[in-house]
């Protein structure tokens, strides 16, 4: 069960974009800018309030990548897989990534709650092909390995 | 209006709002897996893709008829791309045909074996996923799904409910309650449209053939069957007789050479509806309360009424649905040890309803704390099971139903019919039973296939205002009406599926607007033929009034609270 705040909150957007449904995706996005994931039970909120069936929000919320229903992690990793980075090998990337984390394509976020790694379709940076970013910091010309010395790096930062 | 040729032929179109509903009247069954007439245009499977003269390819569900269009519907490079399209969803598809429930009127294999596909070039590489079972009336299994759309619209479209959606996109796209919930914790009614619609057995109906056959074959119990209105009507098509005709009589005989000891006729328990609901209505009238009076005999329009407008539950009248009065009624006949020789009883009721299924769980249709019907077997159960015993059917002697509940008047034989109980109960009210006033009964506004319907009746110097509307997305907009304050009615009739229980989720599918008219005709024909037509003069009713039900009829009959 969520604390009740995060429901005084969810009315609070409601009420900014309106209780319509083309209010449906502003509001998903605010809450999740808000909580770094959208969990389910105010999607489930939302969906009442602005009139729209659950299984339609639902719908609209896995189509979008972007938003996801399990809390993420402290550094969100999002390897760009675009045409451009694809064929520069995004790929090896992304599996020295989930290889050193411990993740997978079902499994995003580590258990310690600091990392998250997720595909993107494009970055709009395919000049810096392949490229990733950590909490929308750009990172190009990437490699594994410096993509594993940037998890080094991020983890002393936390120690 | 217009002309446009079609793979050389001239064809005329007038007000059709489609390309590809041109090309199917010129002769030519272009196949399609997503479009359905009732729903909207989805464009999904792109199997009734054509070309045009100058090369162009495009879905004709999609394309408006113009004026010189020129169309091929077979050219080679179509053939090539329409087999494509159904190798590619076989090979994302399960394949095991012999053991599908759907083998045989899935359409998916019917596209297969037309577009004579032997081989599937390609591996499956979607992930196996588990079954949902968890609903009493259908059975979901996404291996199975096409993501044609069907049930998504027709929940949505005709249902006002959206219990399944799209979900995720491109090659992990499914077919889902939100969250991937089971259907028996969403707001599902179990009405089965979603299984009427869906072209392969991603969903199918929950059966319990079994669990009857089992009953018959055992000595020490005493199997029942009541047989509702809208089974006779559907039934025969199956075995080749006439479209929409009444088979009780061959039915009845068949039901009695596979086993079942007794056969009876859900119209007696309609009739029983009828003097219960007129009483309950009148009663509400005089004393101006819990108006409008909401009929109760669609379990799938009962549950939505409990999830979607709780305000609204008191509304609802009382009375149990007739398949829930038979079995309470039967049950309490056969306690007496002189009748029931030691004997269990099993009561089967055969349905053209998936929600029954729902129905006969729900504990307020308890009679002392027990399940009064055992099970309920869908009309597509019942036709399977006579194609089981190898009886056959179409050569059947007629035969009548058992006594003593075996008889209903035809206003019980309307009840499978959109506007069919209010029509009853118009009988009821009225004070006689000349051919003028049943005629004039008829013509008061109850039938027609109109979703939503609404007249005036006069009763006794007082102006009954009646509704009667089918499909539940029609029953939200009377609804919304009423909790708004926009319209005022005394009696609103709601059956979920859209012209009544004919049409029901457990009737066998594929019924065009040729079969749909059959069978509201055929029902109609069946009460015609009935010398009684009024509930309150079935000498059957009469006489369990001052019998069996003495003392007993709220109990049996009617349910506590919802």
């Amino acid at each position: 069960m969520l604390d009740q705040s995060y429901y005084e909150k969810t009315d609070e957007i409601i009420e900014f974009y309106g209780r319509k449904a083309s209010s449906l995706i502003p509001i998903m996005q605010d809450i999740q800018a808000e909580y770094r994931y959208l969990p389910g039970e105010l999607l489930t909120y939302v969906a009442k309030e602005i009139g729209v069936r659950e299984a339609k929000a639902y719908s609209v919320a896995t189509f979008y990548e972007n938003f996801s229903f399990e809390p993420k992690g402290k550094y969100i990793i999002k390897v760009c897989d675009g045409t451009a980075c694809h064929v520069r090998k995004s790929i090896p990337i992304l599996e020295a990534l989930q290889k050193e984390l411990g993740l997978s394509k079902k499994k995003h976020t580590t258990d310690d709650m600091l990392f998250t790694v997720e595909t993107v379709s494009c970055l709009g940076a395919c000049g810096l092909a392949p490229t990733m970013t950590v909490n929308n910091e750009v990172y190009p010309s990437m490699t594994p390995e410096k993509a594993l010395d940037l998890i080094a790096e991020l983890r002393g930062d936390n120690v | 209006m217009g002309f446009m040729t079609i793979d050389g032929r001239k064809v005329e179109f007038t007000d059709e709002k489609n390309v590809l509903s041109v090309i199917r009247k010129a002769g030519i069954d272009l196949p399609t897996l997503c479009y359905h007439s009732e729903l909207s245009t989805f464009g999904a499977c792109r199997l009734c893709t054509v070309e045009d003269d100058r090369g162009r390819t495009f879905a004709s569900c999609s394309e408006e008829p113009r004026d010189g269009m020129v169309i091929y519907t077979n050219s080679g490079r179509i053939k090539k791309y329409r087999k494509m399209i159904v190798e590619l969803l076989l090979s994302a598809h399960c394949r095991d045909c012999t053991t599908c429930v759907k083998s045989g009127e899935c359409k998916l294999q019917e596209l297969a074996h037309r577009m004579n596909i032997t081989t599937v070039r390609f591996q499956n590489t979607r992930e196996e996923r588990p079954l949902d079972t968890s609903s009493p009336a259908l059975i979901r299994d996404p291996n199975k799904c096409i993501l044609c759309g069907n049930c998504v619209r027709a929940c949505r479209e005709l249902q006002g409910l959206e219990v399944l959606g799209f979900t995720h996109r491109g090659t992990d796209a499914m077919v889902t309650p939100a969250f991937d919930k089971p259907l028996s914790e969403t707001d599902c009614v179990s009405c089965g449209q979603c299984r009427v619609f869906c072209p392969t057995g991603a969903i199918s109906i929950r059966t319990n053939m079994d669990e009857v056959w089992d009953a018959i074959n055992d000595p020490n119990t005493r199997v029942v069957a009541q047989v509702a209105p809208a089974v006779r009507v559907a039934v025969g098509d199956a075995f080749g007789l006439t479209k929409g005709h009444s088979v009780m009589g061959k039915l009845v005989a068949v039901l009695h050479r596979m086993g079942f000891d007794e056969v009876y006729d859900t119209t007696f328990a309609a009739d029983l509806t009828i003097m219960e609901e007129s009483k309950e209505f009148l009663n509400r009238v005089e004393k101006n309360e819990k108006l409008p009076l909401l009929t109760s005999c669609c379990p799938a329009w009962v549950k939505f009424v409990c999830d979607q407008y709780p305000e609204f539950k008191d509304n609802l009248s009382t009375c149990r649905s007739p398949q829930g009065m038979f079995s309470a009624v039967i049950k309490e006949y056969y306690k007496n040890p002189e009748k029931n020789q030691g004997k269990k009883t099993f009561v089967v009721s055969i349905m053209p309803c998936t929600a029954k299924k729902m129905e006969i769980l729900r504990s307020n249709n308890f009679t002392h704390g027990e399940q009064d019907t055992d099970i309920v077997l869908t009309t597509t159960e019942i036709i399977r099971m006579i194609n089981n015993s190898g009886i056959d059917f179409a050569s059947q002697e007629t035969e009548a139903c058992d006594m003593p509940f075996g008889f209903g008047s035809g206003a019980g034989a309307i009840f499978g019919v959109t506007g069919g109980v209010t029509e009853a109960m118009l009988r009821r009210l009225a004070d006689d039973h000349n051919k003028a006033t049943m005629d004039a009964i008829a013509e008061a506004g109850a039938r027609g296939d109109e979703g939503i319907k609404e007249f005036t009746v006069n009763y006794k110097g007082t102006d009954l205002n009646v509704c009667v509307a089918s499909g539940l997305a029609n029953a939200q907009t009377v609804m919304e009406d009423v909790k708004n304050g926009r319209k005022h009615y005394h009696i609103i009739e709601i059956m979920a599926c859209r012209r009544g229980c004919i049409m029901g989720g457990g009737q066998p599918p594929r019924a065009g607007d040729r079969t749909k008219s059959a069978r509201r005709d055929g029902l109609y024909q069946a009460d015609h033929v009935t010398s009684i037509r009024k509930a309150d003069e079935n000498p059957l009713i009469l006489s369990l009034y001052d019998t069996l039900l003495k003392d007993k009829a709220h109990e049996l009959l009617h349910v506590d609270k919802y």
